[in-house]
């Protein structure tokens, strides 16, 4: 049965101190799962997640049990990392996960690294949560002191170790293979893929990164079942959704909703409508590097396929009539991404704002590559010169040319991170930017 | 050599060592160590750093100078990070950021002995626009009128740069 307004999986314990500490968390149910996991076969636990339709909240929305399988065969050493470096502009549900709820990731983790077989496991958190990295080390400590970690956890002879590592700084660390030279104590710059770390990751060994949302999920879903999770959520997506709203509504906040609900729910049930009394004008969907969406695209359910696929959302253009190819022909609408759902109202300068988001990706990028390097810092320059109304006639050609340079030739995806939504803003918000030049014409 | 690790870093270090299949891995940690034992990573701190886990003094510098959280310089006792990023900013986080200048004396960027103000990017409190965090302590729903009462507060219970390691 598809998940109601009010279903709550991984948020369940918000709010409550008690479930923080380890006999709290117990009190509840906690770690129960975990006996029946370890006492099954790891390959039916990998079966099992692979039916729930469990799909990457980090953002990609990549199907976690198909991710899994990758690992090879046989593997010697295998290993399991958290991605906690939540950094993403507009979202913020991670943090909030594992300040309420360590212990469930905890148990997530030992589940996953036992249907994987990895001993040697990580939480890479970010460098400026320290108070989220205080609430994970002494969980971790907890569960080492109550056998649920170590060299043979509850007696099963299996090995299990976690290692909290924090980051210091740096939003390139989300990016999978950042992240995994971060935690080898290097400079956090991506690695070309292939290999892909699901066969060469951590220290040269298969390695599977997961969302801190995604590995909280898992002990649910071997407790209810894969149907279950499967019917709760939409299509090929199981479960809830993390969803973090921010922006002009009257209540921003941290929701579990169900994955079918649409953007004009959300804003208008979930959170009592735009503030002031004012109107949507544009939508950015799943973090600042998703094409937003305009007034008139938000009855689309918030879904990993629907946001790719549904006719309703215009697609990208690199410039009028010209559509951005995303390989093979296929048309770039939206995605999903990492939850965070930024609502802009019809009072905001939107240029101001897409300024803003190309100044975070200039700033963010870890110059390995040229095209990013450069052509990060170039869309910051000339956003700012078109905002403050001291742009060129022809500006707006020149920040295409420079998006569509960037998107597809860097090693990673914050090229792409900055040039998806500055085509997207230009495709669906154009008459804005133009409105900035032509008062530099008039004057 | 004229820096020191006290004994309670030491040891945290070697524990950590014993998590991972080599040093190298330590050297964030050993350098959020140093930095809160030494207040900033100065060059003897990091040939400490390398000492410390057998590193090369220019693998140690090139870590250092990759991640934001990372400091050369002294710097104020408390760091005052304001995200002034799009959610911030749709609800006023410029309008902090300047009251935070004004009240302080300092322009984004500047440190004087007690505080350092830096325009940060998202801190993952979006929902609580504006946000500004300092170590392990947030301030949500900030409004310029509550800069000053935040300065007060931090001036009796500092959040130094690497308070928790």
């Amino acid at each position: 049965m598809p998940a109601e307004i009010g279903t709550k999986l991984v948020s369940a314990k918000f709010g409550n101190e008690a479930a923080k500490t380890l006999a709290g968390y117990e009190k509840l149910g906690g770690y129960q799962v975990l006996r029946k996991a370890l006492a099954m076969r790891p390959e039916d636990l990998v079966n099992e997640v692979k039916a729930s339709n469990l799909r990457g909240r980090g953002g990609a929305g990549f199907a976690t049990g198909v991710k899994w399988g990758f690992v090879p065969k046989d593997s010697p050493a295998v290993h399991l990392v958290c991605n906690a470096d939540e950094s993403e502009p507009g979202t913020c549900k991670d943090r909030e996960l594992i300040y309420w709820d360590p212990h469930l990731l905890i148990e997530g983790m030992i589940i996953s690294a036992h249907a994987l077989r990895a001993v040697h496991n990580y939480i890479y958190i970010r460098g400026e949560m320290m108070r989220e990295y205080a609430v994970l080390v002494r969980a971790v400590e907890e569960a080492y002191q109550r056998g649920y970690l170590g060299k043979n956890i509850l007696g099963t002879g299996l090995e299990c170790h976690l290692t909290v590592h924090r980051g210091a700084g740096a939003y390139i660390c989300g990016e999978e293979t950042a992240l995994l030279n971060s935690l080898e104590g290097r400079r956090g710059q991506p690695r070309l893929k292939p290999p892909f770390p699901a066969i060469k990751g951590l220290f040269g060994e298969p390695t599977i990164v997961n969302n801190v949302e995604t590995l909280m999920n898992v002990p649910i879903i071997i407790d209810k079942g894969a149907q279950w999770f499967a019917g709760l959520g939409v299509g090929r997506s199981g479960g809830t959704r993390m969803i973090c709203v921010s922006g002009h509504v009257e209540r921003p906040g941290v929701y579990e909703l169900p994955i079918g609900v649409t953007f004009n729910q959300l804003i208008n049930e979930v959170c009592g409508g735009v503030w002031k009394g004012r109107k949507v004008r544009a939508v950015i969907p799943g973090g600042t590097s998703m094409p937003p969406l305009s007034v008139d695209e938000l009855d689309v359910p918030i879904e990993f396929d629907a946001l790719m696929t549904d006719e309703r959302i215009r697609p990208v253009e690199v410039r009028p009539g010209q559509l951005f190819d995303l390989g093979g022909g296929r048309q770039l609408r939206t995605m999903a991404g990492s939850g965070g759902v930024v609502v802009i109202d019809d009072h905001e300068d939107l240029v101001k704002a897409v300024w803003r988001i190309m100044k975070f990706y200039a700033h963010e990028s870890c110059g390995q590559c040229t095209p990013c390097r450069e052509g990060t810092g170039w869309l910051e320059k000339v956003c700012r010169r078109v905002a403050n109304e001291q742009g060129k006639p022809d500006d707006l050609e020149l920040l295409a040319s420079i998006a569509h340079g960037i998107a597809g030739n860097t090693i990673c995806a914050l090229g792409e991170a900055a040039a998806w939504p500055m085509l997207g803003f230009l495709t669906k918000f154009r008459a804005d930017f133009e409105a900035k030049i032509g008062k530099v014409r008039a004057a | 050599m004229s820096l020191e690790f006290s004994a309670e870093a030491q040891k945290k270090i070697a524990a950590l060592c014993e998590r991972y299949p080599s040093k190298k891995p330590v050297v964030l940690a050993a350098l959020h160590l140093a930095q809160k034992e030494f207040g900033h990573l100065s060059d003897e701190a990091l040939q400490l750093v390398g000492h410390t886990l057998d590193l090369p003094y220019a693998h140690v510098f090139g870590v250092a100078t990759f991640y934001t959280m990372f400091r050369r310089e002294p710097g104020g006792k408390t760091t005052i990070r304001v995200c002034t990023n799009i959610s911030c900013m749709l609800r006023g986080g410029y309008d902090v950021l300047a009251a935070f200048e004004s009240k302080l004396g300092l322009t984004k960027g500047q440190s004087n002995k007690d505080f350092g103000l830096v325009e940060e990017e998202c801190i993952a409190a979006c929902a609580n626009a504006p946000a500004v965090v300092c170590g392990t302590k947030y301030f949500l729903d900030v409004e310029p009128a509550q800069v000053e009462e935040i300065i007060r507060y931090l001036r009796e219970h500092p959040h130094p740069e690497s308070e928790v390691v």
